[in-house]
């Protein structure tokens, strides 16, 4: 450490920091709450998704049991059995256990709810599972025999959901079939927050209709084989509609699942950091500013500059420090607050709603405090500096405004900035995160506010020549030749005004595409759809019945499928559907399908994962081989973010051999009251289908989605609000510094005969303009950035586009309410300045 | 061993910015107990004088030393220590920082020493008592008057032994009969200490105290 860098004198800092804060403790309490708010919601937010996540990945855990390697099937459909022995024989593979995995429901009769429970029923050979994944194997109570074919073992969780106790019977559907069982034990190994069900596999294949197929091949590998060379010895016995998953390969598809939106989540609460940052600076720079003789006089006495700064930077620290300690506490609350209300994963519908529990991760903690500790520091770097340069000559004759109305603020630091944030915003997506993006925000933000001296003097300039009263020529003249002063109080307002308009934005945005989506997603009358038919649904026969249904004038059935492309990424979903091309919502240009081929439309996200392009050939693992398609187009799809296909209706059957059908959009005859046509229609489907089919209007569907759409862009509402707030904090407390510190300038103008009401009124202007400064620049600004997050952050998050929609009566009321807020708080602010005694405030030092 | 002058000064000159020359070779030796009262016109460059001699300001050319330690050619950094180790300030608007207690006051130049700081205070609660403010050491600076704010300035500026003290105006703030109270005590503190002082001031009565009154003009200092 150089000696221009030690720090000061620990007694005499200690009695400058206490010094200062027990003469002004409210600017030391805004200070640290400002912190805080930011560190605690950046800390409930890590705490809820980590906890979450960790919750789902021993969900996932808990389900695959602990097999070192597994070949998934690539779709529902399964593979063929025949695998499994080649497997077992692979160099290098020490045990290999099958396994049969469907969804099933016990059925809403056994469970006495209005819902069947849907639960993953699998299908294990036990003595081959004990070797690979013991955990997964039940035993009775009693130790009877665990091969009893009547027998059934249940997760707790199962348990719960189906209300069942041991020995109970339950019936479970699966593939269009009912069966019975008697629940023989409990899984005691696979914790409480997994709907499992196990059965030997031979009755699994042969009671659902899975003869000569898997799902899954578990394996554990011989101890000391090297693991590459074994996977690649397996790899090459893999036909085409297996996967060999890793552990590793698991963990990144669960954790690509919500990543973006996680990121997404974590970046807004840095957000509300930062601008709790600039609330800091702010107050710090007041802070300094009104203490410029002081720190003159430390300087005179003997204080040298550098410890000056670390003085200065060290109260930032402390304020830092104590909105940490107090952030990670409420941070706490939050998320378990967060996890009560929203579920574990903030209204975000990617996790499912499995139980959650909130661990304190201490590690996250201190990163977190550390941010926050960081960004105190980081606010208190410039005033520090700045007071160190000053000349301590000068300073300590010049208690009040030492700014030059000469000085013309300079506007490039600003544009560098802005257009460094440009550039930022053409960069690629790292690591399949658009942390450019979030680079070019903050650039943006930044230049936004560095030029704001700038920006104000342009914006008043044109007032100057304006023939104003006393109060408001005076209050334009303070502002237009101290435009630094005025960006001080403005760059809190303008950071939080700009980050809520951005967001506003691209929510407005995002919100408004959507609902285009599904009006032209949902053309038809009633919907239908078959829940948990990934291995069954609607056969030909039924199919049949439900377009003869009076009432129907056109059906329409689809079939989705989950399609697994890659081991480390989510499967994506193969849809058949008639004549695709007229029912989706294709974006961009379609390419002719050469002759012969067959033509399959990939949604937006499908281009960004995949790297893929109308005119491009793509081969889908189906029915055990590589089936060939050529992408004919691209279409808008919000509702799968890691990808669809779609494939025409025959197209699908003769590539799949999949005749079953698991939707239906229905058209109904006129005069059909729609109520009557589901009653008609669910009879038609029998009683097993019928507990699993869903039917909806349009009407309906499009308020259940544009819900969802709301709900899980609730957090980023109420994120939305407290970078608001703090921003108006942020105006009133430098308003009542600024105002404060003018005390004197104030008792001189009662002096010479300025009335009171006028230098409210003077006050009152000079906070409207700055409110309406700050609008015009956090607008602009704001907008801005809504097309870096529209345009950048959300293709390279969520690998989706939107048109942009900007809420103008949002706006209005907003700068409105900015406006005023600003007026109405520095008049509040002058109310207490103006009431010192005038001739006291003239004679005041300090 | 002779102790070496409280102050040389020697062929000094400064300019200010845009040209205007304030003096040049200006020169001045204060002896350790000496008091040297600096008049003039107002804007003559007095404060300046007080700044170049105090390193706060750098000159254009000429030396200063400062109890045998010279000032030119250091660093900022170097200058500060000379500074807080050797000086002492009386300003004209007392500048007493007002969230600090007055013993804290006092005991400022010491601390910013690292000194020890329960030794710091009671140095101070004995300066307090020797300013005429007895057991006042747990007061704030609001509770006083102009005067007694001037007090606690002197007692500041003599806490740490200076070997000279710079006045400013001491007494411009200040009521005759109360300027006239603090000038006695700040002779009598000073002479006690044996400190050189450079006062600055427009007031007769002020620079009657100094063993020599000297007038600054263009071409230097000259006695009056």
């Amino acid at each position: 450490m150089t000696a221009a860098w030690q720090p000061p004198p620990t007694t005499a800092a200690r009695w400058m920091v206490i010094g200062e804060w027990r003469a002004h403790p409210a600017r030391l309490v805004i200070g640290a709450l400002a912190i805080a708010v930011g560190v605690a919601l950046g800390f409930a937010v890590h705490l809820v998704n980590q906890t979450a996540l960790a919750s789902f990945d021993r969900a996932v855990r808990t389900v695959n049991g602990a097999a070192d390697l597994q070949i998934r099937a690539a779709t529902p459909a399964g593979f063929a059995e025949s695998l499994y022995p080649r497997i077992a024989r692979t160099p290098g593979v020490a045990a290999a256990s099958p396994v049969v995995e469907i969804v099933a429901f016990a059925s809403a009769s056994t469970t006495g709810t209005a819902n069947p429970a849907p639960m993953t029923l699998l299908g294990l050979d036990v003595l081959r599972a004990a070797a690979v994944t013991p955990s997964l194997i039940g035993l009775p109570p009693d130790r009877s025999s665990p091969f009893d074919p009547d027998a059934i073992f249940l997760s707790r969780a199962a348990l719960t959901a189906a209300k069942k106790n041991l020995g109970d019977r339950i019936t479970l559907t699966a593939a269009n079939t009912s069966r019975s069982f008697t629940i023989a034990g409990i899984l005691a190994n696979t914790g409480n927050d997994q709907a499992i069900a196990v059965i030997d596999i031979a009755d699994a294949q042969w009671r659902f209709a899975q003869l000569g197929k898997l799902q899954r091949i578990d394996i554990r590998l011989a101890q000391g084989m090297n693991r590459a060379a074994a996977m690649a010895a397996i790899n090459a016995r893999l036909p085409a509609d297996a996967r060999l998953v890793s552990p590793e390969n698991a963990q990144a598809s669960s954790d690509s699942l919500s990543r973006a939106y996680r990121v997404n989540l974590e970046m807004l609460a840095m957000v509300a950091l930062l601008t709790g940052g600039f609330l800091v600076y702010s107050a710090q720079s007041l802070s300094v500013a009104r203490r410029r003789p002081q720190f003159a006089l430390l300087r005179v006495l003997g204080l040298r500059p550098g410890a000056l700064t670390v003085q200065i930077v060290l109260e930032g620290a402390i304020v830092g420090l104590i909105g940490a300690g107090l952030g990670i506490a409420i941070g706490y609350g939050l998320a378990d607050l967060a996890v009560t209300l929203l579920g574990g994963d903030l209204g975000g519908g990617l996790l499912g709603r499995g139980e959650v529990h909130l661990d304190f991760s201490a590690p996250a903690a201190l990163v977190f405090a550390m941010i926050g500790i960081a960004v105190a520091i980081a606010s208190s770097l410039v005033p520090a500096l700045e007071a160190a340069r000053a000349k301590p000559a000068i300073a300590l004759k010049n208690a009040g405004d030492t700014t030059d109305p000469r000085h013309r603020p300079a506007g490039w630091p600003g544009l560098v900035l802005l257009g460094l944030g440009g550039l930022a915003a053409l960069g690629p997506p790292i690591a399949e995160l658009p942390l450019l993006g979030y680079a070019a925000m903050a650039l943006l933000l930044a230049g936004g506010v560095a030029a704001m001296p700038f920006l104000a003097r342009a914006l008043l300039a044109p007032l100057q020549n304006l023939s104003l009263p006393a109060p408001l020529d005076l209050a334009l003249k303070r502002l237009w030749g101290a435009p630094q002063q005025a960006a001080v109080a403005l760059c809190g307002i303008v950071a939080s005004t700009s980050l809520m308009v951005a967001m506003a934005v691209m929510v407005s945005s995002f919100r408004g595409s959507v609902d285009d989506w599904l009006v032209q997603i949902l053309p038809s009358d009633v919907y239908l759809h078959i829940e948990g038919a990934e291995t069954a649904g609607l056969d030909p026969t039924a199919q049949a019945r439900l377009a003869a249904t009076p009432g129907v004038a056109k059906i329409r059935f689809l079939r989705q499928i989950p399609l697994r492309l890659a081991a480390d990424r989510a499967p994506v979903i193969l849809t058949g559907q008639p004549d695709p091309a007229a029912s989706i919502p294709l974006i961009g240009r379609t390419i002719p399908v050469p002759a012969g081929e067959v033509a399959a439309y990939i949604s937006e996200p499908m281009v960004w994962l995949y790297n893929l392009k109308p005119g491009d050939r793509m081969n889908l693992p189906l029915g055990g081989k590589s089936r060939p398609v050529f992408i004919a187009g691209v279409w808008r799809d919000y509702a799968r973010q890691f990808g669809a296909i779609t494939l025409a209706d025959r197209d699908f059957t003769a590539l799949t051999g999949d005749r079953t059908r698991s939707e239906a959009a229905i058209d109904t005859a006129p005069g059909t009251d729609p109520a009557k046509l589901i009653t008609a229609l669910r009879q038609r489907l029998g009683p097993v289908i019928g507990a699993q089919a869903m039917f909806a209007e349009p009407r309906q569907m499009r308020a259940v989605a544009l819900s969802i759409f709301d709900r899980s862009f609730a957090i980023t509402y109420a994120l939305e609000a407290i970078a608001i707030v703090i921003g108006l904090v942020g105006v009133a407390a430098t308003f009542s510094a600024q105002t404060l510190a003018r005390t004197r300038e104030f008792g001189m103008l009662r002096h010479i005969g300025v009335r009171r009401g006028q230098i409210m009124t003077m006050l009152a202007a000079e906070g409207a303009l700055l409110g309406i400064i700050g609008v015009i620049a956090g607008l602009a600004l704001g907008v801005l950035m809504s097309q870096v997050l529209i345009h950048v952050v959300n293709p390279q998050s969520f690998h989706w586009t939107m048109d942009t929609r900007i809420p103008w009566p949002l706006f209005a009321g907003l700068a409105a309410a900015l406006t005023a807020a600003a007026a109405g708080t520095a008049a509040l602010a002058g109310r207490r300045a103006v009431s010192a005694d005038a001739i006291r405030a003239v004679r005041e030092d300090w | 061993m002779t102790s070496p002058p409280a102050l040389t000064v020697h062929q000094l000159a400064k300019s200010v910015p845009g040209g205007r020359r304030l003096f040049h070779n200006l020169d001045l030796t204060v002896a350790p107990g000496e008091i040297v009262a600096i008049m003039g016109e107002s804007g003559i460059g007095k404060s300046t004088l007080l700044n170049l001699v105090a390193g706060l300001d750098s000159a254009d050319a000429g030396t200063i030393s400062i109890a045998g330690q010279a000032l030119d050619d250091r660093q900022d950094d170097a200058r500060t220590i000379i500074r807080r180790d050797h000086v002492g300030f009386v300003f004209q608007a007392f500048h007493i920082l007002p969230h600090l207690t007055l013993a804290q006051n006092i005991a400022l130049p010491l601390v910013l020493a690292r000194a020890d700081t329960a030794a710091s205070l009671a140095r101070a609660i004995t300066m307090l008592a020797n300013v005429g403010l007895p057991g006042r050491g747990g007061d704030y600076p609001a509770q006083l008057s102009g005067g007694e704010l001037q007090r606690i300035a002197i007692a500041r500026a003599l806490i740490h032994d200076p070997a000279l003290i710079l006045a400013d105006e001491p007494t411009g703030n200040l009521d005759p009969e109360t300027a006239e109270r603090i000038l006695s005590l700040l002779t009598t503190q000073v002479r006690a200490s044996s400190a050189g002082l450079v006062l600055v001031t427009h007031s007769d009565c002020a620079a009657a105290i100094a063993d020599r009154v000297l007038v600054l003009g263009p071409t230097g200092l000259t006695p009056r």
